[in-house]
């Protein structure tokens, strides 16, 4: 896979298949990204885990958090890594040592280990690097145009207006344009130094 | 579902509108109100918090003005847009965003005299000093950058004489000084010129002009093309550091490649509040729809129009970057292939009395302040928009007292060039 740019089908069919998500580096204020992420996540109906050490005994927006990956005792869909580049290598070793393997490892934006993507995808995981879920699922389904977003999608059929805990349809034609090599670049440059 | 790429006509026809999902309308509807229910508190809070898409007043966003931010995001190839309630507006915003009190920005001299205006006095009190370059002198915007240097600001095709700026050597300059560079593509509009595939960072229109194109709405755009990365060096800090308007986010980190244009509607529209109507974005849009078909008319009766004048016995010279013999002609062919704009000057051999009597018997060609209607446009900027100026003083800016301006309309060509006729003959 190209990392530098995904085809919309790329992460189109990820968001269409995967159900659960264990978001690793899950925090519980309320203004960091991960909590923002989680929160939508779980309100467009993906079963969502928080992992943080820090905060075991503790429930994000009712979920208990556990302690790390193979401490959830179930079989999940898709890791999320909300860490810094430096530190996603360990998580992806730990994934790696779960049975069944996710089918999905997804790192956050200003997230990218090359190293940990090819090991990954050498056991047939799907690697996202340097995205957003939360991102990538309101611009496929067009509903974060209402920020003024380009969405890079277009549509001629009615869909209907999104409320609390459905899944929306991210099934849209896709538009050239929203250049993203710029902030690859940046991720790239900052884990390439650390 | 296939990644395949819809054209430039498509997309000013379709991007950011689908059928409203409640009552299935096709045209966009105007949303002309002021606010929008929340569903329940922790809704409203997550909306307050940027947790969540979605409206909440109109001075932060509207489903009407959402579709036209979108559309011109999608036309410039731009990650996002924020539409505010004008093209001066829209040049407010931006650079709230970057400066502090005492910073600087670079901005080519040959602007619209009102952005001329807008940057020496009313920013001024702000502390955010201009310093002026050459767009002819590309070395002057080197030697402008200072550790104050915050932007750079440019027109693509430059008022009021239509030339063209090289803005892949400026975007050079700009990535070099480690500042965003900042487009005005009023009078190119993305038909003509995309500047974010020439390195721009940050795309301004006044929508006033040809993408609403009917002289009937004022309105301005700003398009993050999601280009620069505003964390390095705390340089940008109201993109960088954590806001205290919204505890503790930083906008970066959370919006990534387009954290620019969030940080233009929840810094900038919300707290300074030159929000657009939303019937205003309604006509804006239904004017952009016909973009591609107007703009490629505005150009050939330009180019038209030009020929003719730089063969009338009473024109001293016609300033057209379409002629082949223009200045400009060169970057033209490079930046605007379709056509150089419709935006041109030209002088008269008879000077100032000339052109008060070409206004003066033009029928067709009206007499106002604008530019990038379907009508045509004339105006003769010395003894009107710079008659304040001592003559000197006029002919630097480009609007001595034989220089006439033109907007050259949709009309049949054949009409203009005959009212011309008529009004430089007796």
């Amino acid at each position: 896979m190209n990392h530098d740019a995904y085809p919309d089908n790329y992460i189109r069919g990820i968001l269409n298949s995967v159900k659960s998500i264990a978001m690793v580096g899950a925090s519980p204020v309320n203004v960091r990204p991960s909590y923002f992420a989680f929160k939508y996540l779980m309100q467009r109906g993906y079963d969502m885990i928080p992992v943080n050490p820090g905060h075991v005994g503790k429930e994000l927006l009712g979920k208990p958090f556990v302690a790390s990956l193979s401490d959830i005792g179930r079989p999940v869909d898709m890791i999320d890594i909300f860490r810094n580049s430096s530190h996603i290598m360990p998580v992806v070793e730990e994934a790696l040592t779960l049975d069944p393997l996710p089918k999905v490892i997804w790192m956050q934006l200003g997230a990218r280990d090359d190293a940990a993507a090819a090991k990954a995808e050498s056991v047939g995981i799907k690697v996202v690097m340097n995205r957003c879920p939360k991102i990538e699922y309101g611009r496929l389904s067009s509903e974060i145009s209402w920020m003024g977003v380009n969405s890079r999608t277009l549509s001629s059929k009615r869909a209907p207006a999104p409320t609390q805990g459905m899944r929306l349809s991210l099934n849209r034609m896709s538009v050239g344009g929203g250049n993203t090599a710029a902030s690859d670049r940046a991720a790239k440059n900052k884990s390439e130094q650390s | 579902m296939s990644d395949r790429l819809p054209g430039f006509s498509t997309l000013a026809v379709h991007a950011g509108a689908q059928p409203d999902p409640t009552t299935g309308a096709r045209a966009t509807p105007i949303y002309q109100t002021t606010s929008f229910v929340f569903n329940d508190a922790d809704h409203a809070a997550s909306l307050f918090g940027l947790q969540a898409f979605g409206n909440i007043y109109t001075r932060i966003g509207n489903p009407t003005n959402a579709v036209l931010e979108e559309r011109v995001a999608a036309l410039e190839g731009g990650t996002a847009a924020l539409a505010v309630a004008s093209g001066h507006a829209a040049q407010v915003v931006v650079l709230q965003q970057l400066l502090q009190p005492g910073d600087e920005f670079i901005a080519a001299r040959k602007l619209y005299g009102g952005s001329i205006n807008q940057f020496t006095h009313a920013f001024k009190s702000f502390g955010w000093n201009v310093v002026w370059a050459d767009p002819d002198d590309i070395a002057s915007f080197e030697r402008a950058v200072t550790p104050r240097t915050k932007a750079i600001f440019i027109e693509s095709i430059a008022n009021p004489a239509g030339s063209i700026t090289d803005i892949e050597a400026i975007s050079t300059v700009a990535r070099k000084a480690g500042v965003p560079l900042i487009v005005d593509n009023t009078l190119a509009s993305p038909y003509l010129i995309r500047p974010i595939d020439h390195g721009a960072d940050i795309v301004v229109h006044s929508l006033t002009k040809f993408l609403g194109g009917h002289g009937n709405s004022l309105g301005g755009i700003i398009v993050d093309a999601g280009t620069f990365d505003w964390s390095t060096g705390g340089k940008y800090p109201m993109l960088s550091e954590p806001r205290p308007e919204y505890h503790g986010i930083r906008l970066q980190e959370t919006f990534g490649n387009f954290a620019f244009a969030i940080a233009c509607r929840v810094l900038g529209l919300r707290d300074l509040g030159p929000a657009l109507s939303p019937f205003n974005a309604f006509m804006i849009l239904t004017g952009i729809e016909t973009l591609p078909l107007r703009m490629q008319k505005h150009c050939d009766n330009a180019k038209a129009v030009a020929e003719y004048l730089a063969g009338h016995p009473a024109v001293a010279s016609v300033n057209y970057a379409g002629l082949p013999s223009d200045k400009y002609n060169q970057l033209a062919r490079k930046y605007a292939p379709r056509g150089a704009g419709a935006v041109f000057t030209f002088s008269l051999k008879g000077g100032y009395d000339a052109g008060v009597s070409l206004v003066s018997k033009l029928q067709l060609f009206s007499h106002l302040a604008n530019v990038g209607d379907t009508r045509s446009l004339v105006i003769h900027p010395a003894s009107t928009t710079h008659s304040q100026l001592d003559d000197a003083a006029k002919i630097k800016s480009g609007a001595g007292p034989d220089v006439v301006r033109l907007s050259i309309g949709i009309e049949d060509k054949e009409d203009l060039i005959a009212d011309l006729e008529q009004a430089l003959g007796a």
